[in-house]
C-alpha cells in the first residue's frame, strides 16, 4: 500500500488561484476526509491529483510523481476517483459498466472478443455494492444512490490503490449513508481513501483523519476531535453550521 | 514588393469576405453552440434580396443600400423561424442540429431553384463600386473590395458595441456564460436565444448582399462558403469575436499567398492543413472560454 | 449463457436469410440492369456500415466518408485505367489532354495489382489514421470533428477537380474496359461483380457485428457517452475512437474500390461535401446505432433517389431535406427504433423493477 504526498500544489485559473500551495500527506490505508466551505478548492485539488487540472508543485503516490502525466496514465497507476455528480455510462448495463472499469489492462485480442463470463472481480464487486440483482439494467435507470455505489464499484474493480471520492453521499438517505460509510471501511482495508464531504455526521462516523481547506489553503489538519476543537476551523466553517 | 503588397490586399479582402460570412456564425455557433448549416442559405437569401429589390428600385446604388437592412431582416426572420421551429428542441443534441439544419438548407436551396431558377443570376453593381483606386501602377485596389472591407469592419464594430454596451448584449453574454444562472436571475433565456439568432442570421443576410458584388449568385452559393465560415469560427475559438476576426484575415492572407505561388485548389488544401496544424497547437481555437464541464 | 446462445443462433439465421436474398433471390428476380443498380446500392451500404460503427456507436459524426470512398475508388480506377492501357502506356484521358509526356510518378505503382488492391483499403485507413491521431489526441471532437471531416471532403474534391491532367478533373475516371482481365461489358462478368459486392458486404457486416458485440464495442459506446469518464478508468479514448474511424475508412475505401467496376465511374461529384453527408442520411433513416439499420437505410434512400430524382428532381430534393429534418429531429433512433418498439410490444413486459436495496456488506472485497 502507498500513501499520497502533495507538496506545494498550486492551481491557477486565468489568474484566479483555486489551490494555493497545499501540502498534504495521507498515510497508506488512511481514510482522510477533506472538508471546507464551497469553493475552497477541494474538487480542484482532486482534479489536479488525477490530471484533469493543470497544476504546479508535486503530487507523489508511492514512488511515482503524478503531476504532468495524462489522465489515463495516472488512472493506470492506481489512482481512481468519482465525481460530484455521479457519472456512469447510462446506456450500458451495470455489468458492462463494471466490466469496462475492470479492463484497462486488457490486450487487443480480449478486447475484440465478446465477454463470455463475468470476471470474478466484477461479480464480487456486484455483491459488495448490492447491485447483483440489477446487473443487466441500464445504469441510466438506477436511482441516484445506486449510481454512486456503481461508481464506487467501478473503482473497486479498477483495482485502484488510491480512491478519491467527491461528495459520495450527497443526496443519499440516512441508511444509504451508513451503508456507504461501511463500504468505505471495507474498501480502505487495503487502499488509501480520500473523501470530500460536507456532511458532518458522516464525517464524524467514518473519518480517520481530516484536512480542512479554506480559500485554496490548508486551514487545519488532524483527527476529527482535533479539527473540531481548532478555533480557526470553528470560525470559518463549523461556526456557520 | 508591390506584388507582395497587392497579394496582401487580396488576402485582406478575401479575409473581409470570410469575416462577413463567418461573423453571424460566430454568434450562433460561437456564442450559442448551434451548428446551423442553413446559415449559407441565409447568405443566399440576402443575395437574392438584392436581386429582387433591383426589380423595384432600378438605381443600383440605392438598391444596394436598401438591400442591407432588408436582407438583414429577411435572413434574421428566417433564422428566428428556424430557431423557434426546430433548433430550440435540439439544444442538447448539437450533432443532430447539424444534420437537421443541413436538411433545411437542402429545402431552401430547392425553394430558390423553384422561385428564381437553377442557373446563376447576375445583379447590377453601382458604378461607383465598379472602378478601382490606383495607388501605384502595379497596385490597384478595387472599390467593391474596399466596400466589403469597410462593411465587414462596420459589422464587427456594431456587433461589438451591441454585445458590450446594450442590455441585450449583456443578457446574451450572461446566457452564454451560464445559462442556468441567467435563467434564475430572471433573464428570459428563450427570448434572448431567439434574438441572438436573429442578429446572427441577419448578419448572414448582410454577407449575402456583399457577395453580389463579387460575382453571380445562385442556389448553391451557400454550400460553397459555409465550410470556410465554420472553419473560421472553429479556429477562432468559441465565445470570442476577436478570434474569428483574426483568423478570417489570417486565413485570407494565407490563401492569397499560397494561391499566388501555386493554384486555387492547392491553396484550399493548404488552408485545411494549416487549420489542422493550428488545432494541434490550440485545440479549442485561438481564444477559449474555460468551462469545467466533463462533456 | 442461454440468451447468448439464442442470440447468435438468431444472428446466424439472419445471416443465412440475407445471403439467400442476395445470392439466390435477387439474381433470379432482377434484370441485369436492376441487379447492377443493386450492386451500386450495396456499395453505398458498405460505407453506411462503417458510419454506423463510427457515428452510431462511437458518436463520431464523420461527414467526410466520401474522401475514403474516393481514395479507394480512385486507387482501383487508376489500376483499371493502367490495365486497360497496357504495359508502359498512358491512360486514354491523359493522351487526350496531351499535357503530359510520361505517367506521373504517383500513378506508376498502381499498375501493379499487388499494390493497387491493398491500397484501396490501406490508403484510406492511413489517411484516417493520420487525421484521426492528430485530432483525437488533441481532443478535437463533436461538432469540431464533424466540420473538419467535412472540410477534408471539400478540399479533396477541389484538389481532384484542379488536377485535370492527372486525375481527369470533373469528369473523373471512367470508360473502363476490363476488370482483372474480364470484359466489363459482358453481363456475366457484371453479375460476377455483383456477387463479389454482395459477398464483401456480408463480410463487412459480420466484422462490424463482431466489433459491436465485443468488449471493444461496449467501450466505444462508453467513450461516446462520456469520454472523460473513460479516461479516468485508464483508457486513452483517442485510441478507442481511432479504431472505429480507421475501420469505417477502410470500409468506405473498399466500397469505393468495388463501386468502380460495378458502376463504371469515379469522379469528384461522388466524394465531395454533398455526397459525403448523403451517406449519413441513409444511416440515420435506418437507425444509426443498429447493425442492419444503416444497410437497409442506405439501400432504401439510394433506391428512392434513383426512382424519384430522374422524373421529379425537385421533389426528391425536398424529400431528402425533409428526411434529414424529420428523422434526425424526431426519430433519432431511425426505423430500427420503431422495429425495436414493435418487438417489445409483442413480448410480455419485463419483471417489475426490484426495490433498491442498500448494499449488503456481508461479502469481503476480493478485488
Ligand atoms: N475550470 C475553472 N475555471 C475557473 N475557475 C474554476 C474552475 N474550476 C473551479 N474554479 C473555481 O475554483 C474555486 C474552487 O472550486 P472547487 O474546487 O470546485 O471548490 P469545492 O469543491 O471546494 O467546492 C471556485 O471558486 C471555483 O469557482
Ligand atoms: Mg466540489
Amino acid at each position: 500500500m502507498s500513501g499520497l504526498v502533495v507538496r506545494d500544489l498550486r492551481v491557477v485559473f486565468d489568474g484566479f488561484v483555486a489551490v494555493d500551495g497545499v501540502d498534504l500527506e495521507v498515510a497508506p490505508g488512511d481514510i482522510r476526509f477533506l472538508i471546507g466551505p464551497n469553493g475552497a478548492g477541494k474538487t480542484t485539488l482532486v482534479d489536479a491529483v488525477t490530471g484533469l487540472a493543470r497544476a504546479t508543485g508535486s503530487v507523489r503516490f508511492g514512488d511515482d510523481e503524478l503531476l504532468g502525466r495524462p489522465v489515463h496514465r495516472i488512472a493506470r497507476m492506481g489512482v481512481g476517483r468519482t465525481f460530484q455528480t455521479a457519472t456512469v455510462f447510462e446506456e450500458l448495463t451495470v455489468l458492462q459498466n463494471l466490466d469496462i472499469a475492470a479492463g484497462a489492462g486488457r490486450g487487443v485480442l480480449t478486447m475484440l472478443r465478446r465477454r463470455r463470463s463475468v470476471p470474478a472481480a466484477v461479480s464480487s464487486a456486484l455483491e459488495t455494492i448490492g447491485l447483483a440483482d440489477l446487473r443487466d439494467r441500464p445504469a441510466g435507470a438506477l436511482a441516484h444512490g445506486q449510481k454512486q455505489w456503481l461508481e464506487i464499484g467501478m473503482l473497486l474493480v479498477q483495482d485502484v490503490k488510491l480512491l478519491l471520492l467527491d461528495e459520495p453521499v450527497a443526496g443519499m438517505s440516512h441508511d444509504e449513508r451508513d451503508a456507504t460509510g461501511e463500504l468505505l471501511r471495507v474498501v480502505s482495508a487495503d487502499r488509501t481513501v480520500v473523501v470530500i464531504e460536507h456532511d458532518m455526521d458522516f464525517m464524524r462516523s467514518f473519518a480517520n483523519t481530516v484536512t480542512v481547506l479554506h480559500a485554496g489553503k490548508v486551514l487545519s489538519e488532524g483527527t476529527v476531535a482535533q479539527v473540531q476543537a481548532d478555533p480557526a476551523v470553528q470560525q470559518v466553517y463549523l461556526g456557520v453550521g | 514588393m508591390t506584388v507582395i503588397v497587392s497579394q496582401l490586399f487580396t488576402g485582406v479582402s478575401i479575409g473581409a469576405v470570410l469575416l462577413l460570412i463567418a461573423l453571424g456564425l460566430s454568434l450562433t455557433f460561437g456564442q450559442m453552440g448551434v451548428i446551423n448549416m442553413a446559415h449559407g442559405e441565409f447568405i443566399m437569401a440576402g443575395a437574392y434580396t438584392v436581386f429582387v429589390l433591383q426589380k423595384v428600385i432600378t438605381d443600383a446604388g440605392w438598391s444596394l443600400l436598401v438591400a442591407l437592412p432588408v436582407a438583414f431582416a429577411v435572413a434574421g426572420l428566417m433564422g428566428v423561424l428556424l430557431e423557434y421551429l426546430l433548433i430550440r428542441r435540439l439544444y442538447a443534441r448539437p450533432l443532430d442540429t447539424l444534420l437537421v439544419t443541413w436538411g433545411v438548407s437542402l429545402i431552401l436551396q430547392q425553394l430558390a431553384r423553384d422561385i428564381f431558377g437553377a442557373p446563376n443570376v447576375q445583379t447590377r453593381a453601382p458604378d461607383s463600386l465598379t472602378g478601382n483606386i490606383k495607388i501605384t501602377d502595379d497596385l490597384v485596389l478595387s472599390n467593391n473590395r474596399l466596400f466589403i472591407l469597410t462593411l465587414a469592419l462596420l459589422a464587427v464594430l456594431a456587433l461589438t458595441l451591441t454585445l458590450r454596451y446594450t442590455s441585450l448584449g449583456r443578457r446574451m453574454r450572461a446566457v452564454v456564460q451560464n445559462r442556468d444562472l441567467a435563467a434564475v436571475s430572471g433573464i428570459p433565456t428563450g427570448r434572448v436565444d431567439r434574438l441572438t439568432f436573429f442578429i446572427g442570421s441577419g448578419l448572414a443576410g448582410v454577407a449575402g448582399v456583399a457577395l453580389t458584388l463579387l460575382g453571380p449568385i445562385g442556389p448553391t452559393m451557400g454550400t460553397n462558403v459555409i465550410i470556410d465560415a465554420f472553419l473560421v469560427v472553429v479556429a477562432g475559438g468559441i465565445g470570442h469575436l476577436k478570434g474569428s476576426v483574426i483568423v478570417a484575415f489570417a486565413l485570407g492572407t494565407l490563401q492569397s499567398l499560397v494561391e499566388y505561388s501555386t493554384t486555387v485548389s492547392v491553396a484550399k488544401v493548404g488552408v485545411f492543413v494549416a487549420i489542422v496544424a493550428f488545432l494541434q497547437w490550440r485545440p479549442q481555437g485561438l481564444f477559449t472560454l474555460r468551462t469545467r464541464s466533463l462533456a | 449463457m442461454k440468451t447468448g446462445m439464442r442470440l447468435s443462433w438468431r444472428a446466424g439465421l439472419g445471416f443465412a436469410v440475407g445471403a439467400a436474398v442476395l445470392f439466390a433471390v435477387a439474381p433470379v428476380a432482377l434484370s441485369d440492369f436492376r441487379l447492377s443498380l443493386l450492386a451500386k446500392y450495396l456499395c453505398l451500404a458498405m460505407v453506411a456500415v462503417g458510419i454506423g460503427l463510427a457515428w452510431g456507436r462511437g458518436g463520431l459524426l464523420t461527414l467526410g466518408q466520401g474522401v475514403f470512398f474516393g481514395l479507394g475508388g480512385y486507387a482501383m480506377a487508376m489500376h483499371m485505367k493502367l490495365a486497360d492501357a497496357g504495359p508502359g502506356e498512358m491512360p486514354d484521358f491523359m493522351q487526350l489532354y496531351g499535357q503530359l509526356d510520361a505517367l506521373p510518378w504517383w500513378w506508376r505503382p498502381f499498375a501493379n495489382p499487388a499494390f493497387a488492391l491493398p491500397a484501396t483499403v490501406l490508403l484510406p485507413m492511413l489517411v484516417a489514421f493520420l487525421l484521426g491521431s492528430l485530432v483525437f489526441r488533441r481532443r478535437v471532437r463533436g461538432a469540431y470533428f464533424a466540420i473538419l471531416s467535412q472540410a477534408l471532403a471539400a478540399a479533396m474534391a477541389i484538389l481532384l477537380i484542379g488536377q485535370q491532367g492527372t486525375t481527369g478533373g470533373t469528369n473523373g475516371l471512367t470508360d473502363f474496359q476490363g476488370f482483372f482481365g474480364y470484359d466489363l461489358d459482358d453481363p456475366v462478368n457484371q453479375r460476377m461483380v455483383y456477387f463479389i459486392v454482395a459477398g464483401v458486404l456480408l463480410l463487412l457486416l459480420a466484422l462490424c457485428r463482431q466489433l459491436m458485440q465485443s468488449r471493444y464495442g461496449e467501450l466505444l459506446v462508453a467513450v461516446r457517452d462520456s469520454e472523460e469518464r473513460v479516461r479516468f478508468l485508464g483508457y486513452d479514448p483517442a485510441n478507442v475512437k481511432l479504431v472505429a474511424y480507421v475501420t469505417a475508412a477502410g470500409m468506405a475505401g473498399l466500397a469505393g474500390a468495388l463501386f468502380v467496376p460495378a458502376v463504371g465511374i469515379i469522379n469528384p461529384a461522388l466524394i465531395g461535401i454533398v455526397p459525403s453527408i448523403e451517406f449519413v442520411i441513409g444511416v440515420a433513416v435506418g437507425g444509426r446505432a443498429s447493425l442492419l439499420g444503416p444497410v437497409l437505410g442506405a439501400v432504401a434512400v439510394a433506391w428512392a433517389r434513383t426512382t424519384l430524382s430522374e422524373e421529379f428532381p425537385a421533389a426528391w430534393t425536398y424529400l431528402q431535406g425533409l428526411l434529414f429534418v424529420l428523422v434526425v429531429a424526431f426519430l433519432p433512433g431511425g426505423l430500427a427504433s420503431v422495429a425495436r418498439l414493435v418487438r417489445r410490444r409483442r413480448r410480455p413486459p419485463p419483471d417489475p423493477a426490484p426495490v433498491s436495496p442498500a448494499p449488503v456488506l456481508t461479502q469481503e472485497v476480493t478485488a
